[in-house]
């Protein structure tokens, strides 16, 4: 599953650990996060994530 | 010491650095200062702290006014070191109700003090407390420019305490703009802008746009860095409002750093091109300008000619760190323009071409290598390219009108 980067603060979601912050489950899928999920470290949307290199 | 009182009951009791030159690579020539302000009400408020090394400033301003120990709550806006860094001994001498912060100023604050037991109040974005006659509204600013920013809103009072937001490395006696040079204080606040605040321009037009929508009334913004805006509010709004939308004017900056004047000399034909077509344009020297100083420039300029010779298959170090510099900034929205001078490969155009390209800066141009010395028409050709960003700003920007 991809990583995906978050373009405001550059932090990486990898769907191996989850969010534990906002209660999202190791395994979750970055397409498979709610729609009104946000960057755990900055509260950017999810369309401001970019899949990481 | 000399407090000030900004509003009924509402007091500046920070510390001015007079002494600082570089703050983390960003020149300070004016030294700055560390804002903090106390609230008297049924509860009483210690917004923000100041530096470690200027602690006892803090303490003995409060002590002018009140016994430490009467303050209730501590508010962290911003948990960076310059104004949490004497929040230990702070915390000991207060002995707080409530250290007040926002959800990752918590964990900052764990992570940069290691100290559970203190007495944390998360507030969420918007949330109001009462403190007896007025009540504060935290509005959490992240990104602007740490993950744990946010604002203290009193209403009763229209005074946004802004956090790093708004400020400038200004230390001066006087704590209110319309004590202090208007256009010393606007380059500083610019200044202010370009270093910390311009990568997150994005954020900064959303929080514009949102504190116009919520129609909060402001008749003064206190930032934790500099002098208050209270004659001129709506000035550094707007000035803001400016920045963060990139709107380049009719200027162009030559960057650049040079080994035996040859690049020097390109420079200065692709500067005299801009000029000829009516440009404002700085020469700027890598090696006697600050980066600091350059990327403030940077900001409202349309077109960026970046200079540099080849050393070693690569940039010249001075050139190099200011690429990385300036791709942190993340600046946007500009005409680019590469050259310098080489011995026998010359990649150093290659490289300020490539990382234009990826701040996506229109190339108006190639770029240019010389050869060891130009000649005449290689300088020609220089003062071309230089004429060729001229005529597409103004296109642009005609376009832009």
């Amino acid at each position: 599953m991809k990583q995906y980067r978050c373009t405001v603060c550059g932090y990486v979601y990898d769907p191996k650990n989850g969010d534990p912050d906002n209660e999202i489950k190791p395994g979750t899928s970055f397409e498979d996060l709610p729609d009104d999920w946000t960057c755990p470290i900055c509260g950017a949307s999810k369309d401001q994530f970019e899949p990481a290199e | 010491m000399q407090v000030y009182e900004i509003k009924k009951d509402i007091y500046w009791v920070g510390a001015v650095d007079w002494l600082v030159r570089d703050f983390h690579g960003y020149s300070t020539y004016k030294g700055t200062t560390y804002n903090a302000f106390l609230m008297f009400d049924e509860k009483n408020v210690l917004f923000d702290t100041v530096k470690h090394n200027l602690c006892s400033d803090l303490v003995h301003r409060i002590r002018t006014l009140t016994d430490p120990e009467k303050i209730d709550y501590i508010v962290v806006n911003h948990v960076e070191m310059d104004h949490t860094g004497c929040l230990p001994e702070i915390v000991e001498l207060v002995k707080p109700e409530k250290i007040i912060c926002s959800k990752m100023g918590h964990k900052n604050l764990l992570a940069h003090f290691h100290r559970p037991d203190w007495p944390y109040h998360v507030v969420e974005n918007g949330e109001t407390i009462s403190v007896g006659k007025r009540s504060i509204t935290f509005i959490e600013t992240r990104m602007l420019h740490w993950p744990d920013s946010m604002f203290s809103y009193i209403p009763e009072e229209k005074l946004l305490i802004s956090s790093d937001a708004f400020g400038q490395h200004l230390g001066t006696s006087e704590r209110f703009d319309d004590e202090v040079d208007e256009s010393e204080l606007m380059y500083q606040a610019k200044k202010y802008y370009a270093n910390i605040l311009y990568l997150y321009s994005p954020q900064v037009r959303k929080l514009l746009k949102s504190v116009a929508e919520a129609g909060l009334e402001i008749d003064m913004i206190a930032p934790d860095h500099g002098v208050i805006w209270r004659k001129g509010p709506d000035k550094i709004l707007k000035a803001y409002e400016d920045w963060s939308h990139h709107r380049g004017t009719k200027k162009a900056l030559v960057i650049y750093d040079t080994m035996w004047h040859s690049t020097e000399m390109m420079a200065k034909a692709v500067a005299d091109g801009l000029e000829s077509t009516g440009i404002s344009v700085k020469l700027l020297d890598l090696a006697v300008n600050h980066r600091s100083e350059i990327v403030t420039d940077v900001i409202d300029a349309k077109g960026i000619c970046l200079g540099c010779p080849t050393l070693n298959n690569g940039l010249l170090p001075r050139m190099a760190g200011f690429l990385m510099y300036l791709r942190g900034l993340r600046p946007a929205q500009k005409f680019g323009f590469a050259f310098g001078s080489y011995g026998w490969s010359g990649e150093a155009v290659k490289h300020m071409n490539k990382a234009m390209e990826e701040w996506k800066f229109e190339l108006v141009h190639e770029g240019i290598k010389v050869k060891y010395v130009p000649t005449h028409d290689d300088l020609k050709r220089c003062k071309e390219a230089g004429q060729l960003m001229g005529k597409k700003i103004i296109e642009a920007l005609e376009d832009q009108a």
